[in-house]
């Protein structure tokens, strides 16, 4: 493990420009599927979560299953969609950044809601006093509680993007691995480990578990100094 | 204040959206197998047909039966694989133009190099399987419908074995690409069935050695096909059917033979 951590170094320090292209594209396609999700994901779960309606208890049963939906299956759905013999074949987006960025999507979508209607649900709980007091409507009512959750929505996106940027499966399908064109960071290490090059996939993976460090770091600090900014 | 978080969320992604566009320009996709893709033949031969006609090359590289199946729903131009029946069926079925053969090398069979089942320096492949069978020593089979999965499964049915009811005892389907399971033999101290080419590229040997070889039966052929753009109208008709010719071509072919690992030429040209 040291020795990959040593040659994870060396590989960063190398700047081989084929590996930050990889790195790159990673970072791409996981942070705009995680902005999608988090785009659909807030409003949705925050809908579930706050509002009364009925098959309520079903649809928050079905996000929480939702979450643990195998890559592999994401992949193969959106394949089948995104396939020139599927529906949206016409569209020629198979084996390209976006249809990665589609499946990441879908996977990572009901992670975002499911957990943004536990933190909502919980909130709702303290304010719903001072909300029917006050006669709040519903989609004000759904804002404010999503704005005051914000920190802890923060920790929510991230916990997407730890899913959507170590998964393998749902990309390997969509995107192919391709050359320059859609291989990223965990399809790179499965490649490697295929030919029997342990060490650099390891090295690789210590890459990527950087990477993630560097996210989740930034996000804190940006938390940190809003926090700082807000009770200043 | 909603309007702040939609202003923040859309800044990200607008962000995250702005990528280096991708550079115009023409290109073809050829669903193919492990082999060819973790050899490093495409990296070797590819480039030069990119020079010479300005088409790019993008390779998926799966298992044969799967580079198949992906092409007969038209997703790639063209497909280079190794398994004949399977081509010829392909193309019998409407979904692809003519078959050609474009080049061979063979299978070996790579064990514990200390051979618990005493097959070393056989010649018969089967009569090696078959005592890899009596002996009830692991062998790690592909089990994933790849052209050497395929390959391995016509040398069974020639020996009395019966590999589906020794599955889940000494006979261990992977379900995995060649490296993979290779990785799992190595790991376990196999027996496995393997590529030549992906044989001398794979890096994790291990214990691993090559114990049989020089079987006809172990014969691996190479074909291609242009998918049907009648069938498929999305298909690339003229730059598939360029790189079809290019290969089938002298140049072709040549740089195929050219393509050396560790001393070894890995493929062997046979365009008619």
């Amino acid at each position: 493990m040291l020795d990959a951590l040593v040659q994870a170094l060396g590989l960063i320090a190398s700047g081989d420009p084929d590996l930050w292209a990889i790195v790159l594209l990673s970072l791409r396609v996981t942070l705009t599927a995680v902005a999608l999700s988090c785009i659909i994901g807030f409003p949705l779960g925050a809908a579930v979560g706050a509002l009364r309606f009925p098959g309520r208890g079903g649809v928050a049963l079905l996000l929480n299953a939702l979450m643990g939906l195998p890559p592999v299956v994401v992949g193969l759905m959106v394949y089948l969609a995104l396939s020139a013999s599927g529906p949206f074949g016409v569209l020629g987006l198979l084996y390209t950044p976006t249809a990665m960025i589609i499946a990441q999507t879908v996977l990572v979508t009901p992670i975002i809601a499911a957990l943004t209607r536990q933190v909502v649900e919980d909130l709702d709980g303290q304010y719903a006093e001072q909300f029917a007091s006050l006669g709040v409507r519903w989609h004000d009512r759904i804002a404010a509680l999503l704005w005051d959750a914000r920190y802890a929505l923060l920790t929510v996106a991230l916990a997407g993007f730890g899913r959507a940027v170590a998964e393998v499966g749902a990309v390997l399908i969509v995107g192919g691995n391709i050359n320059h064109v859609t291989r990223v960071m965990t399809t790179t290490i499965a490649l490697e480990t295929s030919k029997g090059n342990l060490h650099l996939a390891l090295a690789l993976g210590v890459v990527l578990l950087m990477l993630a460090l560097i996210v989740n770091a930034a996000v804190m600090a940006v938390r940190q100094t809003a926090e700082r900014a807000a009770y200043a | 204040m909603y309007r702040r978080m939609l202003f923040a969320m859309a800044a990200s992604l607008s962000l995250a959206v702005a990528a280096p566009a991708m550079a115009a320009e023409e290109f073809i996709l050829v669903q193919s197998t492990t082999s060819t893709q973790n050899s490093g033949l495409f990296d070797h031969i590819l480039p030069q047909f990119t020079g010479e006609t300005g088409i790019a090359v993008r390779v998926v590289a799966v298992g044969t039966g799967q580079a198949i199946r992906n092409a007969a729903n038209g997703d790639g131009d063209v497909l280079f694989v190794h398994a004949k029946p399977a081509e010829e069926a392909f193309v019998a079925e409407g979904n692809g133009m003519a078959r050609h053969d474009v080049m061979y090398n063979d299978f070996v069979l790579v064990g514990p190099s200390s051979d618990p089942a005493g097959v070393r320096g056989m010649t018969d492949v089967t009569a090696a399987l078959a005592r890899i069978a009596e002996a009830e020593t692991p062998f790690a089979s592909r089990g994933d419908d790849s052209g050497t999965h395929k390959a391995e499964l016509r040398l069974w049915a020639q020996t009395p074995v019966s590999v589906s009811e020794a599955s889940g005892g000494w006979y261990r389907e992977t379900g995995s690409g060649m490296g993979a399971t290779l990785n799992i033999a190595s790991g376990m101290g196999a027996y496995a069935m393997t590529d030549r080419a992906t044989w001398i590229a794979f890096a994790n040997k291990g214990a691993l050695d090559i114990l049989v070889e020089g079987d006809d039966r172990l014969f691996n052929q190479y074909g291609i096909i242009l998918v049907n753009p009648e069938r498929h109208p999305n298909v690339k008709a003229a730059a598939g059917q360029a790189f079809v010719d290019w290969i089938l071509s002298e140049e072709g072919q040549s740089a195929i033979a050219s393509y050396t690992l560790e001393g070894e030429q890995l493929f062997f040209p046979n365009a008619k």
